[in-house]
């Protein structure tokens, strides 16, 4: 390995697929299940995570030694509060529109369990080089289920990927629309985001059965 | 060497392998295997899965094709030549109409029964006969054929076979089809143009320019839920002439069907019974909110409020659902007093539903499926309270 050694590859590579933090660990859902119907909303999500948790761990890492235990839950959510008010004035100033259709779920990231998850589990116990890592493989496990979920989300409830009609346009009936296909609008509401979620957990479980829990 | 030994020895040669379990599920319901244990005593029961399906399908079968000649009925009615009720015209229409449905529920959902039972490597389960039956008699008859198809996957696999297939579902499979197909597209699912063949088309042709006169034929419910009576008589609610879903308009074949399901003790009167309580004593509580004149003319919900109670025991999808689908002995509660509430709560909530939500006037699916995701709770608090009445007993006996 040249950049970074084997230990601190699997801080990232982990995440990603055996312990995602939404398909393993179960952590992050209501996100998921409220933004996604749109791709773009989903991939704004997890930009917003990956800076949140990515700059969180390493506040919280160089600050772990001088945080009294009895208030370190405090102290959490201070670091977490700025940082999501950054995201929330950025989004306000340069991505109206988005913000709003996020509207209070970026406010809510500061209740994303991922995030004081992290900082409980790794970042309170870690230096911040390997904090940084694995805020950033926490939040890319978090941006891929996010990004599957979006994608059949806008794809099959809106016809559209990142606001583009790739079906074709559904009152001229061009494209698929011509065959008489159309949208389907249980996928844009919450239930089929949790369904969606739910599919890819089996899948995952049907490919690598270590992972299926124990009763 | 006779078909059925031929049959018997491609099944000998496949055992094992991957489409043995589609090939036993052809064979054995060809014909009974003759494949018994050998030792020890074995009590033998006609009643199988087999048998009870076969009888909710005999008991479908009436309404069924009632549906056709309603299906031809209403759709002449409403283009404005009508034929009369028994026609062969009528028939040939719904005929038509509903076989491609048949045969494309049928086909998807079986094919998704075999696709699951090879990868399982399990015997192909009946549990999809029943359903397939169910699935074109809830359904608007002009429904596209695509969109049944997808429900039918999402239905069975997300209903049935996530939870392990057959007898573990929790949610009644056909009602989660229906619900998918409600929510997913709901502008053929609802509405004054989805329930009289080709009044869809119709529309199409008037927007695009073609000097036709419109075609409606809106369900009861629904139009009630706009405030305004249609005016059909009791006896065409009773006796199924109206507009609907295609098999859940004859409230008459369908008591009959109950009363037939309940003599072969395949469905059980007590939820029957208990649901149409329900549904009376919901009605009446909205009747007399209405004779207590706390409820204005013309504001939201008077129409439907003060639609007599016992009109809504002959409307919409609810005699169908309660005898054809709350039944189900896999979703409905297990406790004989379980079934009590369960069936009341069914009633109780359809007609709340159907009032209070005008955007969806088929309360009764939506109260089945609450009710089936309760019916495991309402066994549990019924065992339990069995248990600690027992228990009482015991202690005043040693004390």
């Amino acid at each position: 390995m040249g950049l970074l050694s084997k230990k601190d590859a699997k801080l990232i590579k982990d995440p990603l697929a055996d312990n995602n933090p939404i398909t393993i660990q179960v952590l992050g859902i209501c996100s998921a299940l409220a933004i996604t119907a749109e791709l773009k909303a989903s991939i704004v999500m997890s930009i917003a995570v990956l800076f949140v948790l990515g700059v969180g761990n390493v506040v919280i890492s160089l600050l772990r030694n001088i945080i009294p235990p009895k208030i370190r839950i405090i102290v959490q959510l201070i670091v977490v509060a700025a940082l999501v008010i950054i995201v929330d004035l950025v989004l306000k100033a340069f991505a109206y529109e988005l913000s709003k259709t996020l509207s209070v779920f970026v406010g809510l990231i500061i209740t994303n369990c991922i995030i004081m998850g992290r900082f409980e589990a790794f970042a309170l116990a870690n230096g911040p080089w390997r904090s940084f890592l694995d805020g950033i493989g926490n939040s890319l496990g978090y941006a891929v289920i996010l990004i599957i979920v979006g994608f059949f989300r806008e794809l099959l409830g809106s016809g559209t990927l990142l606001g583009f009609r790739v079906l074709g346009d559904p009152i001229e009936k061009t494209g698929v629309y011509a065959f008489g296909y159309e949208n389907n609008g249980f996928m844009l509401l919450a239930p089929m985001a949790l369904i969606t979620v739910g599919i890819i957990i089996w899948v995952q479980r049907y490919k690598n059965t270590d992972l299926i829990e124990e009763h | 060497m006779g078909l059925k030994e031929k049959l018997h020895n491609i099944k000998e040669k496949g055992k094992g392998k991957k489409w043995a379990p589609a090939f036993g599920a052809l064979h054995t319901f060809l014909y009974t295997p003759n494949d018994t244990t050998h030792s020890g005593g074995h009590v033998r029961a006609a009643d199988d899965l087999k048998r009870t399906m076969t009888i909710v399908v005999l008991a479908l079968i009436p309404c069924l094709i009632f549906g056709m000649f309603n299906t031809g009925y209403q759709h002449f009615q409403a283009f404005g030549e009508p034929v009369d009720f028994l026609s062969w015209d009528a028939f040939w229409i719904g005929f038509l109409k509903l076989l491609p449905l048949i045969i494309v529920s049928y086909v998807v959902g079986l094919g998704i029964e075999v696709l699951f039972a090879i990868i399982k490597g399990h015997e192909v389960e009946e549990g999809y006969f029943v359903t397939g039956m169910l699935v074109p008699l809830i359904v608007p008859v002009d429904i596209p054929l695509w969109m049944l198809a997808v429900a039918v996957v999402f239905g069975v696999v997300i209903g049935k076979e996530v939870f392990g297939g057959t007898g573990m579902n929790i949610l009644n499979p056909a009602l989660v089809i229906r619900a998918f197909l409600f929510f997913a597209y709901p502008t053929w699912m609802s509405g004054d143009k989805v329930w009289v063949t080709g009044a869809a088309e119709r529309a199409n042709q008037i927007i695009e320019g073609a000097n036709l006169d419109a075609v409606s034929g809106e369900t009861i419910l629904g139009s009630l839920a706009q405030g305004t009576d249609l005016g059909y008589s009791v006896s065409d609610m009773f006796f199924g002439f109206i507009p609907g879903s295609v098999g859940e308009t004859s409230t008459f074949l369908i008591l009959l069907a109950g009363l037939f399901l309940i003599f072969t003790k395949v469905g059980s009167w007590r939820i029957m019974l208990s649901s149409v309580i329900g549904a009376i004593v919901m009605g009446l509580i909205f009747n007399s909110v209405v004779d207590f004149g706390w409820i204005q003319e013309g504001t939201k919900f008077y129409t439907l409020m003060n639609t007599p109670y016992w009109h809504h025991l002959l409307l919409g999808g609810f005699a169908f659902g309660i005898v054809f689908m709350a039944t189900d002995p896999v979703t409905a509660s297990q406790t004989t007093k379980g079934k009590w509430i369960y069936g009341f709560l069914i009633g109780f909530f359809s007609i709340m539903i159907r009032v209070f939500n005008p955007a969806y006037p088929e309360g009764v699916m939506l109260a089945i499926l609450l009710m089936n995701v309760f019916a495991p709770t309402i066994d549990h608090y019924v065992v339990q309270g069995n248990v600690k009445r027992r228990l009482k007993r015991l202690k005043v006996k040693t004390a």
